[in-house]
């Protein structure tokens, strides 16, 4: 299930409803995530309000990015954070790769970002002989296992508690095995105490960067952010060129969209406002703190006037909390790292149409999801979007489709092939061959049968309607 | 348009999934409208609303289709339509597809006169419906873009609430998508089909006999997955069944 060249969407389908156990646990932890949602989201038509300022916020930073990110990087300087500025994931490596070089430094606790799934650091660091270590509990699991997240705010929630237990007893020396919640989160904090003070980077990802004030915000619930952020000499953070603000006042109603819509939490245990490395006469926090811009494709998203809405994105998760599919399928069956509705806008576009197109058809556009985003993003209307783009396109399009829907178009703007159309599959009835589309159909239901009359027929004969 | 209670005529778009498989839900919507003194318009050049080209993304031949109702439906009559993702076509998607083209006001003129049926009758004022039927369990399958986009849920269920022999059990999951959406059932068949034995499971722990819904596309899908496991619970659109039980036989 890991990302490969040949992405075989179908398989993953297969295989992952086949595992019962995993949708079961995927079905049980979604619906606890959805309560709490409406816990602190009681209220209809505040939480619309909200909804509508969030967006509007994140609005109004992508109409002016550009000048943004510039006043973003001045006031960091200013306060002492290096910026650096990476075109591609293999620059934001490099980047990382460097900064660590230049302290000769081996070892390094990372906080949970997404940017770094995306950048697919862990397996770059170790390539060049550095421990990184996952020190979000979620991340800290699968990282043992060697998996990816399945999720983008839950990383491990895949896995029920007896799996996890079993992994702590294999993989950690000396773990003993048991079920118990917290003799398990104990014996996760031993090991990663002992990481955090060897230490000679942190890696953190950003959820909000203020261009007023050159602010970081990272909001958390196990204190592993403030300590990758706080306890080794250097810090460094990465985040998405779309994660930019305009200002602080900006911060309260999105912060309450995010928590309330990623963990149904009011707010959560740590909200860390970094504003620069320590100062003299200051006795903690690192002596330097980097941020690492990726672009990663964004700047071509945000050229396209329809498509760039996907910028908006908070990385709540709450989409795929709301999602059918997401829900019986988890987030390895999606190939790549953004899982989920987001990921079938999103990956298309990153990663390209002729290599995850085939994410844009894995919705039945029910619409959940946009009902829940609490930035607003219209995803069925830009998951229709890709799908044009894959009909359009050279390397994606199929032929044989475009016909059909032709001969669709022909028969539904001409009445009269319409009505011999109906005419001929009321004939036909239900002798038509299994084949194409009436096979995948009817693995598990009975082919619809016409009437013998149409509507338009039986109406002709019906008293007292006039026909036009 | 104004209110559109106030006319004493209305168009009906059939859609084209009743008009082919299940034109007899469209008849008793029609005889409902009329039992209640109405005059109904069916403008016999109807065809489809568009939308499974439209959510493949095949923009122009949507729009061409599209156009075609448009023209269809002249007068200034509301257009009834007997099905939330249809209406919520017509009403809320005819207009971005048409945006920036001439056609774009004749298209808004159209819209803002296609309401859903459910909520129609629901708000006819001095509506009666006296049930005539034996005592009946039946659940309620809340189609997605009725749900959503029409969000006339409650209209419906209103109307169920009203025939005193049937008792109303709701599913467990009734937000949850049936997984029919349109060819997405024949792309991802396998997701589709995960989604739908999820949904008759549903219904079965209701212990109904019969499942209603405003929606026949989603009635096709979980009524198919009912009979290949040859389950005994049919399903039906909701103006038959209340015209079958309401309407006198003498
Ligand atoms: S698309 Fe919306 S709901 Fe989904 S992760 Fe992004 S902000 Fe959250």
């Amino acid at each position: 299930m890991r990302q490969t060249d040949s992405f075989d969407f179908a398989g993953n389908v297969s295989r992952a409803l086949a595992d019962r156990q995993l949708r079961r646990n995927l079905r049980a932890a979604m619906d606890t995530l959805i309560e709490k949602r409406n816990s602190v989201f009681a209220d209809p038509q505040e939480t619309e309000e909200l909804r509508e300022r969030g967006a509007a916020i994140k609005r109004r930073a992508l109409s002016r990015l550009p000048a943004l990110l510039a006043q973003l990087e001045r006031n960091l300087t200013a306060n002492g954070i290096r910026v650096h500025w990476a075109e591609t994931t293999d620059e934001a490596n490099q980047a990382v790769l460097d900064i660590m070089r230049s302290h000769d430094a081996t070892r390094l606790v990372k906080g949970k970002s997404m940017v770094s799934e995306e950048m697919h650091l862990n397996p770059f660091l170790q390539r060049h002989g550095i421990e990184s270590m996952e020190t979000d509990l979620g991340e800290f699991i699968i990282q043992l296992d060697n998996e990816p997240p399945s999720h983008i705010i839950v990383p491990a929630i895949h896995k029920n508690r007896d799996q996890v237990a079993r992994t702590f007893h294999e993989k950690i020396p000396e773990a003993p095995y048991t079920e118990d919640v917290e003799e398990l989160t104990a014996i996760a904090r031993r090991t990663l105490r002992r990481k955090f003070f060897a230490a000679q980077v942190g890696l953190s990802g950003v959820n909000f960067a203020v261009a007023e004030t050159g602010t970081l915000c990272l909001v958390e619930n196990e204190g592993n952010g403030r300590m990758c952020t706080t306890v080794p000499p250097v810090h460094i953070a990465v985040m998405g060129l779309e994660k930019v603000i305009e200002k602080l006042e900006d911060i309260p109603p999105l912060l309450r969209l995010l928590t309330g819509s990623a963990t149904g939490q009011l707010v959560t245990t740590y909200f860390n406002m970094i504003s620069g490395p320590r100062k003299p006469g200051e006795k903690d926090g690192p002596l330097e703190v980097h941020l690492i811009i990726l672009d990663n494709g964004r700047t071509r998203i945000l050229a396209d006037p329809v498509m760039r809405e996907t910028l908006l994105c908070v990385r709540c998760g709450t989409c795929l909390n709301h999602c059918p599919v997401y829900t019986r399928l988890g987030g390895h069956a999606y190939g790549f790292v953004y899982p989920g509705p987001i990921g079938e806008i999103l990956t298309p576009q990153m990663e390209g149409l002729a290599r995850a197109g085939v994410l844009a058809t894995a919705s039945s556009l029910c619409n959940a999801c946009e009902e829940v985003c609490p930035v607003k993003i219209p995803i069925p209307r830009l998951l229709r979007r890709l799908r044009r783009d894959l009909a359009a396109a050279a390397e994606t399009a199929d032929p044989l489709e475009r016909l059909a829907w032709k001969g669709w178009a022909l028969m539904n703007r001409v009445p009269l092939i319409n009505a011999l159309a109906v005419r001929a599959g009321a004939l036909l009835g239900d002798r038509l061959p299994a084949m194409g589309s009436l096979k995948a159909w009817s693995v598990v239901r009975t082919p619809p049968r016409p009437a013998s009359r149409s509507l338009h027929e039986l109406v002709r004969r019906e008293k007292g309607v006039e026909n036009e | 348009m104004n209110d559109p209670l106030r006319y004493e005529t209305v168009y009906f778009f059939g859609t084209c999934l009743i008009d082919a498989f299940y034109p007899q839900a469209g008849l008793a919507a029609i005889r409902l409208l009329q039992r209640h003194g109405l005059k109904v318009v069916f403008p016999q050049r109807q065809t489809c609303c568009g939308q499974p080209a439209y959510n493949s993304g095949f923009f122009d031949e949507a729009r061409a289709v599209a156009l075609r109702q448009v023209r269809s439906f002249p007068k200034d009559y509301p257009v009834v339509v007997p099905s939330g993702s249809c209406a919520g076509m017509m009403k809320y998607h005819y207009p971005e597809l048409f945006a920036g083209r001439p056609e774009l006001d004749s298209v808004r003129n159209f819209s803002g006169r296609v309401v859903e049926f459910s909520r129609f009758l629901a708000e006819l004022p001095g509506l009666r419906l006296q049930d005539r039927g034996a005592a009946l369990k039946v659940t309620w399958h809340s189609s997605c873009h009725a749900l959503r986009e029409m969000k006339v849920i409650g209209y419906a269920k209103s109307l169920i609430r009203r025939l005193d022999n049937v008792e109303l059990v709701e599913l467990q999951r009734e937000s949850e998508c049936c997984g029919f959406g349109g060819t997405f059932a024949v792309k991802q068949p396998q997701i589709s089909a995960a989604m739908v034995t999820d949904k008759v499971d549903d219904i079965l722990d209701t212990g109904a006999a019969v499942v209603l819904g405003i929606d026949c596309g989603c009635l096709m899908n979980i009524a198919g997955a009912m009979e290949k496991r040859r389950l005994p619970v049919s399903c039906m659109h909701l103006a038959q069944f209340i015209w079958e039980r309401t309407h006198e036989t003498n």
